[in-house]
């Protein structure tokens, strides 16, 4: 064990980390991977693959992942938010560098040398927002709220030229909701509504795949034809084949049939093979990770580490609601992973990112070092 | 530090004092620990709040002293959206499991199949798309006038049975399977909302009767009943329709064992014999005695398999691998191989051909008496009775038990063919001596055909007992990776005994020249009320072709086939050994078999080698039935 009277690095991050955190993003990954064993071998299958290729590269991926997200959660704050600048950059470089020589995938340009550049931008992002308005709302001799304000367009423009719908609307909804937390006056409120509303039209209106959706959605059946509703009403199929307690793992029918079996509905092979209790449990704990994040954050004193901790979480529980919220019929499908269950090497690594950003700034730190942080020597500011 | 800053800012735009009921913009308590509150305001009237800098001020600022209530705030509207996804999967539980309208349709349409060839790739059955009307009740508008208009088109449809079935609150019914295109278009021409069409198969066997036993047939649903077909659902086809996954493509051809055109001329010349004798019902096949394949099959009375009606007949089973028959003298064969694997016999060994044998009550007869010591090779030339009982009767019961066991003759036989049968045999755990004998002449013992082809395939091939098979085998098939039941030795001797009786015994009739045949005939008495009936006779014919480097068994076998005028009997030689040497004749060809001018000049090496040189010399002949 660490011990407590030494002052070591290690020493000092066991004692000053969020073990609950910890606990409970250990043990979706162990989750993600029993459920990737579920998922996966019929897409591997149906596209000639080894049955368990998708389930080695998971795994592969899974241990540079956890050295990454331990790794981050040793960063201070200065220094996570370096790191978060230098991140974006590389990303922000990536997403064009994809832009221009990527090849297009489906419909989208987001990949280059194997790597979706748009997942780690995400992370960086939210530090960078967080950072600007906790500044913006602290001093005025810094514009951090014009900054914050102009961080938006910059990084949803590549996105929707990709285009990325799914990031887009992901990343606008943090940047929002930190907006919001950043104590905007209640006025703004249906302003912000307003835009997201006149959004929401412009993409119903000019994407044509948003809008069929959107009526796939509202009225299923009519119009879209069959193969529009074919996943959503496969995965409702799964669900309900399930039952309570699941047919039993690598039982399940629906996944020969449901395309993203292992990305998008990754969740619906869980509850024919899982059972219903089980996806609750899991809904459960993405529950626990958002929420206790929450609460951490509402009580930091940090303002920055605040808006961090709640940017993250809400990051990560937006994430998985979209997800959970498409594979139970809740809402027009919309491509979104579910963290750490569904396969992707860019978002696992990206995860592990975000992750060991969550945890570092929900680090207890001594009230004096956060004061030092924030109104120390001049050049302490830099951070 | 807000308090800060707005305290630094106030002074320019408004006095402190005015800060009564502002409606808006009390600063509240932060995280600055150094927050300094306002002083009490002077009683004085403010401006309306909208003229007021402060307000301004806060509209275009944020503050971070709300922070903490607004992310209280989101984590409640999180928990609100974690409850919903709860709740839905709890509904989702509640939900019985009822499958969707597009899902009980996918059920209900025919599903596709594979199609099956020949081995060379001829088509025996395949998928022909057709199209069915269906409907959804709980859409149509009109019933009675749908079901006016759809029985006008259809006018085969019962009325009153469709207005019922319109009337179901079901997500979908048939109306009618497999319309006409013509009718197709008329229908869609009404317009009928809730009315529409699905694309089915239906499986169309274009050889007809061909090989009808082997390949099977389905119902309208596209399961199959039967066959081969059957086979494949039970592979897995079957379990993946049952959960309503209809796999349309990555259907590959399965290949199947037979030869078109060698099952075309066994049918044929089999269907001719079956007429010209009489017979009740026949057989024949031809096996690849090194792969196990079934290269050509038939069973008669068969079946069209496109007409599922017939197909039902309860005389239409395949008498090769569902029906079990006592042989009869063809299982001589095996009793001598028995013999001669002992190690207790050799080719020059004998036994008495004393007639008949005593066995406690029961006497045993040979239809030609010759009361002498008799050669292994004169018991089987002479297909003797007594002769064979001996042999078996000198190894006992129990050894020539374990021997038809190893050679799989007392359990049932599995093939693809799902029509299998459990051999008939004495049920004592010890066979009686008497049982042991008559077993030994292929009497007392039932087995399907093709399980005693397959014996007589591991006699004749080298001593490997490989199991038939109706699926075409990959051509790197290696019959020495199954398992051995006699030495290389004893089924070359049998090769030449059954050489020799095609020369000069029995089987005389089948010697086709230039393909060096060997046979056995067999004909068995049928039981009848318990008692073995003279006039009603079984009969087998076993052909292995060539002797020397045996590729294929012909079987012939006949129910009941009738003596011909000018003929003295109705047993095998006659009936079944006429029809096996009309089909070595005609079909040897077809399968890459050519006849040679010359007889091999050593055709049985190892037995030359053995000391054994008359084996090598062509037979006198002088055989008897």
């Amino acid at each position: 064990m660490v011990s407590r009277a030494e002052r070591s690095p290690v020493a000092d991050w066991w004692w000053t980390v969020d073990r609950w955190l910890l606990a409970a993003v250990g043990a979706l990954i162990v989750c993600g991977l029993v459920l990737i064993m579920a998922g996966s071998p019929p897409v591997a299958e149906r596209i000639g693959l080894p049955t368990f290729h998708f389930v080695n590269r998971q795994v592969e991926l899974l241990a540079p992942s956890v050295a990454l997200m331990i790794a981050c959660s040793f960063l201070q704050p200065r220094h996570l938010r370096r790191g978060a600048l230098v991140l974006y950059v590389v990303a922000m470089a990536g997403i064009f560098a994809a832009l221009l020589f990527g090849h297009e995938v489906k419909g989208a340009k987001r990949w280059i040398f194997g790597v979706q550049p748009s997942e780690f931008l995400k992370p960086a992002f939210v530090i960078l927002a967080a950072w600007a308005f906790s500044e913006g709302a602290r001093r005025h001799d810094v514009p951090g709220n014009l900054l914050a304000i102009a961080l938006l367009p910059v990084t949803i423009v590549p996105l929707v030229l990709q285009p990325d719908f799914g990031q887009t609307l992901l990343v606008c909804l943090v940047w929002g909701a930190l907006l919001v937390m950043a104590g905007l006056h209640w006025l703004w409120f249906p302003a912000l509504g307003g835009v997201g509303v006149v959004g929401a039209g412009l993409a119903y209106k000019f994407a044509p795949h948003v809008r069929a959706r959107i009526q796939n959605f509202l009225n299923p059946g009519e119009g879209g034809g069959q193969a529009d509703t074919f996943q959503v009403e496969t995965a409702h199929d799964a669900f309900v084949s399930g039952g309570w307690f699941g047919k039993g793992p690598g039982e399940g029918t629906f996944k020969q049939i449901l395309p993203d079996s292992h990305t998008d509905f990754i969740f619906a092979v869980t509850g024919e093979e899982f059972g219903l209790i089980f996806c609750m449990a899991l809904v459960g704990l993405f529950a626990f990770i958002v929420l206790r994040s929450l609460i951490k954050a509402s009580s930091n004193e940090d303002p920055f580490c605040r808006f961090a901790t709640a940017g993250l979480a809400m990051l990560f529980g937006i994430q998985a609601s979209i997800n959970i919220a498409v594979n139970l019929h809740l809402m027009p499908a919309k491509g979104m992973t579910l963290p750490f269950i569904s396969y992707g090497g860019s978002s696992l690594l990206s995860l592990g990112i975000s992750m060991g950003f969550l945890i570092a700034v929900t680090r207890k730190r001594p009230r004096s070092e956060i004061l030092f942080d924030h109104r120390g020597p001049p050049e302490g500011q830099a951070a | 530090m807000r308090s800060a800053a707005a305290r630094a800012d106030q002074p320019y735009y408004e006095p402190p004092a005015s800060h009564a009921p502002g409606p808006q913009e009390q600063p509240e308590p932060v995280v600055a620990p150094i927050a300094v509150e306002a002083a009490p305001p002077p009683p004085r009237k403010p401006p309306p709040f909208f003229l007021r800098r402060s307000f301004w001020g806060a509209l275009f600022s944020t503050n971070l002293g709300k922070s903490r209530s607004r992310i209280r705030f989101i984590a409640l509207l999180f928990s609100a959206l974690f409850c919903v996804f709860v709740g839905r999967l709890a509904y989702l539980g509640m939900t019985p499991n009822q499958p969707s309208a597009r899902r009980e349709a996918a059920e209900a349409v025919s599903a596709a199949r594979p199609d099956l060839t020949d081995r060379n790739g001829e088509v025996l059955a395949t998928d022909v798309k057709v199209m069915s009307v269906f409907a959804e009740p709980r859409s149509i508008v009109d019933k009675d006038e749908a079901v006016e208009q759809l029985t006008a088109i259809l006018p085969d449809l019962n009325a009153s049975d469709l207005r019922e079935r319109l009337g179901k609150k079901k997500g979908f019914v048939w109306v009618k399977r497999e319309v006409t295109p013509a009718q197709q278009h008329q229908i869609f021409r009404l317009g009928l909302p809730g009315v529409g069409f699905l694309p089915e198969h239906k499986r169309v066997y274009p050889n007809g009767r061909l090989g009808a036993h082997i390949v099977g047939f389905t119902n309208a649903d596209n399961n199959g009943l039967q066959g081969v077909e059957k086979f494949l659902d039970d592979q897995g086809l079957g379990a993946l329709r049952a959960s309503g996954l209809v796999v349309q493509h990555d259907l590959r051809p399965v290949a199947l064992s037979l030869d078109m055109r060698a099952t075309h001329a066994v049918r044929d010349e089999l269907a001719a014999a079956m007429d010209r004798f009489h017979a009740k019902a026949a057989g024949a096949a031809i096996l690849d005695v090194n792969t196990g394949e079934v290269v050509a099959a038939a069973s008669l009375p068969d079946y069209d398999p496109n007409d599922p009606r017939d197909a039902q007949g309860a005389d239409n089973f395949n008498r090769l691998t569902y029906g079990v028959f006592e042989m009869g003298s063809t299982f001589k064969a095996l009793t001598l191989a028995m013999a001669l694997d002992s190690g207790r016999f050799n080719l020059n060994s004998s036994i008495s051909g004393q007639a008949p044998l005593h066995i406690g009550r029961n006497v045993i007869h040979d239809s030609h008496n010759h009361n002498r010591m008799l050669t292994l090779p004169e018991v089987f030339k002479f297909s003797s009775n007594v002769g064979t009982a001996r042999l078996a009767l000198t190894l006992g019961p129990d050894y020539q038990k374990a021997f038809l066991k190893k050679m799989g003759q007392l359990d049932r036989m599995r093939t693809e063919l799902p029509e299998s049968r459990e051999p008939m045999q004495p049920r004592q755990a010890h066979w009686s001596q008497v049982s042991s004998a008559t077993i030994a002449f292929g009497h007392g013992l039932a087995v399907a055909p093709l399980q005693a082809m397959m014996a007589v395939g591991a006699l004749v091939n080298g001593g490997y007992l490989v199991t038939p098979t109706f699926l075409k085998r990959p051509a790197d098939f290696d019959k020495t990776a199954q398992p051995r039941v006699i030495r290389a030795e004893t089924s070359e001797a049998l090769r030449y005994i059954m050489r020799l009786n095609a020369e000069a015994g029995t089987a005389r009739k089948a010697n086709i020249p230039g393909y060096f045949v060997g046979g056995k005939t067999g004909t068995a008495e049928k039981v009848f009320h318990g008692r073995y009936d003279h006039s009603k006779l079984f009969t087998t014919f076993m052909a292995v072709v060539p002797a020397d480097q045996p590729r294929y068994l012909f079987l012939t076998v006949m129910d009941e086939p009738q003596r011909l005028p000018g003929e003295p009997y109705a047993t095998a030689a006659y009936n079944s050994g006429y029809v096996t040497g009309r089909l070595i004749e005609r079909i040897s060809p077809l399968l890459g078999l050519q006849p040679r001018i010359e007889l091999p000049a050593q055709p049985f090496p190892l037995l030359a080698r053995m000391g054994y040189g008359f084996v090598n010399q062509p037979a006198k002949s002088g055989g008897e039935d």
